[in-house]
């Protein structure tokens, strides 16, 4: 293993590219977001009924003072006679100057909302993944060092009865049993205490289910690998080999698998948040989606995109860290 | 639809008789829903959106064979209709969203190079969007309309199908065969047909099935958080939120809708495999 400096820096700038290669990925994905998210919002406030011009007039002068030539006014002014395309422009450009307008239902500013609603679904986010790391990576180590025993069958009936499980089906499962018959914690709502554990458990309980399998099978390939065999023939303790070793050949597929599942989160939140009246981006889009309000539904579905390119970046990060043959350019 | 097939391990090549076994069973409950949404709104004979206010909640009988709901409508009726339609929905934008995605997903691994990249520059882009958050824009933008989610559907499933087929027809086209084939001066049309297509055909079943389960999935999502499709429409996420406040007193009612969708899903995933062989 002894590197000259020549075979050095073309490994350096190896791990370099793949570094920009993932950033120039994900920089792309968030300009597909807002160009894909917008149109859709763009066209969803073009086709509200009535007439714009005189919605806005009549926010602003009150209804009773709404002419028509207050409403040309206003169209003037705000440049709503223009074509099509230029409109769409317009609209693409106001996000690009991150200006998301304001909510058409509570007149605040969409960002002030969005940044409220935001932390409420991050601690959420941060809840399941706690919860499905610590109930599934232990389950899913110990039955992949212990393939075939009872607590790998038991966990794989879990997973498979999990999975076929919609979130929304878990949901009300856990409301009916935990809070209404056992009253323990509150049915919804945020009270900064227990009412986080209904939403966290149900997201996730999801994917420690598939978290488990996979930390399963990554351990079992680990513990059979010969980098495994000589550890222990070295004279390390089983614990030792496991630690220095095992673990973190292992943890490679589990927090990609992670990445693949960040969808899960962001679907789920939607889901989840709406059952449980959590305070969070998914309740908030609904929510806006029942009141037709077009800033908020925009300026939500962007924020969740956004969390979930950003949630893909980290395990990206996580998985080149964890994996040198991924910074030598071997990458899918 | 969370989750992508493209990690999950044998995609071709399963031939153990478990798999073969696991896969019928699978075909036979999506068989039997499928009767049961073909053939039951005819033979039941009730119109699903006819109510009778005088039988409301009542407990499964001969004439309502699963009771009827809070505003005496035919429950076995309303879950006729909504099998119909969430089976139809989502197989059809399964089967749309397989067309671009097979033939782009070939194309990219076919041409290489700039065509390639392009191409998968495309499908990140399109992955920037979770697929139920797509699902949810297209409904809002048409509110209640089956043409509004179908498009979302098949715009967040075709990635699915791109990147699989990327991945398993560039395994093939890189082989020794192909390339003998093309020594041997076989055409294009030859080693679409005798080569890609065997290699596809495996995978394309599974992700079929993968894909519908994620529609029907989404479909029953939406409904049930009121953004998908709105009353008086039987369908299935509908459905359980209309049965809900009823658990107590007719638990038969919530119970119907859960069943067939959790039918429905296993019977799919069955078909698809979970991609972990025990």
């Amino acid at each position: 293993m002894n590197k000259t400096l020549k075979t050095m820096t073309p490994d350096i700038t190896r791990s370099r590219t793949a570094w920009t290669a993932m950033l120039l990925r994900r920089a792309i994905q968030i300009l597909a977001l807002g160009l894909l998210v917008g149109t859709v919002c763009f066209f969803m406030a073009r086709s509200l009924p009535g007439d714009m011009a005189t919605r806005i007039a009549a926010g602003r002068y009150g209804y009773d003072l709404v002419s028509n030539a207050a409403a040309d006014a206003v169209r003037l002014e705000l440049g709503l006679d223009r074509p099509l395309w230029l409109a769409l422009l317009h609209w693409w450009g106001d996000i690009v100057r991150l200006d998301l307008g304001t909510s058409l239902v509570t007149g605040h500013a969409v960002w002030r909302e969005v940044a409220h609603q935001l932390a409420a679904t991050i601690e959420l986010a941060v809840a399941s993944v706690f919860v499905a790391a610590v109930v599934g990576l232990p389950l899913g180590i110990w039955s992949g060092l212990h393939a075939g025993g009872w607590v790998d069958r038991l966990t794989l009936a879990l997973a498979v009865v999990l999975r076929a499980l919609p979130p929304f089906l878990l949901a009300v499962l856990l409301m009916v049993v935990v809070a209404v018959q056992l009253d323990a914690v509150p049915v919804a709502g945020d009270d900064h205490g227990g009412s986080l554990l209904l939403p966290a458990l149900t997201l996730g309980l999801g994917l420690a289910a598939g978290l488990a399998r996979v930390a399963r099978s990554a351990m079992r390939e680990a513990a059979a690998s010969a980098s495994f065999e000589f550890a222990r023939n070295k004279g390390l303790s089983d614990r030792q080999a496991l630690i220095r070793h095992g673990l973190r050949q292992a943890a490679t597929p589990v927090v990609a698998y992670l990445g693949v599942h960040a969808v899960f989160l962001v679907e789920g939140a939607v889901v989840v948040e709406t059952l449980f009246a959590w305070p969070g981006i998914g309740h908030a889009l609904v929510h806006a989606v029942f009141g037709r309000d077009v800033p908020m539904i925009q300026g939500a579905a962007l924020c969740m995109g956004l969390l979930f390119v950003g949630f893909n970046l980290l395990v990206d990060a996580a998985c080149l860290a964890l994996d040198p043959r991924r910074r030598m350019g071997a990458v899918a | 639809m969370s989750g992508s097939l493209i990690d999950m391990a044998p995609l071709t090549g399963r031939g153990a008789p478990r798999t073969a076994a696991r896969r019928r069973a699978g075909l036979g409950i999506l068989a039997l829903v499928a009767a049961f949404s073909l053939f039951g709104p005819a033979l039941i004979g009730i119109d699903p959106a006819r109510q009778t206010l005088a039988d409301t909640l009542m407990p499964p009988g001969a004439a309502h064979w699963l009771g009827t709901d809070v505003l005496g409508r035919s429950v076995l009726a309303r879950l006729a209709h909504a099998a119909r339609l969430s089976l139809g929905l989502a197989l059809l934008a399964a089967l749309t969203a397989a067309i671009p995605g097979v033939l782009l997903g070939v194309a990219a691994s076919w041409r290489g190079g700039r065509t390639e990249r392009a191409l998968v520059m495309l499908a990140d882009a399109v992955l920037s969007v979770p697929g139920l958050l797509l699902v949810l824009l297209f409904a809002a933008l048409a509110p209640g309309r089956h043409w509004a989610l179908y498009i979302g559907l098949s715009l967040s499933l075709w990635v699915e199908y791109f990147r699989v087929c990327r991945a398993a027809s560039r395994q093939v086209l890189a082989g020794d065969a192909v390339q003998a084939s093309r020594l041997l001066g076989f055409g294009t049309g030859y080693v679409l047909r005798r080569h890609l297509l065997p290699a596809l055909a495996p995978v394309l079943g599974t992700l079929l099935a993968f894909s519908a389960a994620q529609a029907v999935l989404a479909l029953a999502a939406l409904g049930f958080i009121g953004v998908g499709l709105q009353p008086p429409t039987p369908e299935l996420g509908l459905m359980m939120t209309e049965f809900l406040p009823h658990y107590e007193e007719a638990p038969w009612l919530i119970a119907a809708p859960v069943a067939l969708l959790m039918a429905v899903v296993l019977g799919m995933m069955l078909v698809a495999g979970d991609g972990e062989t025990a």
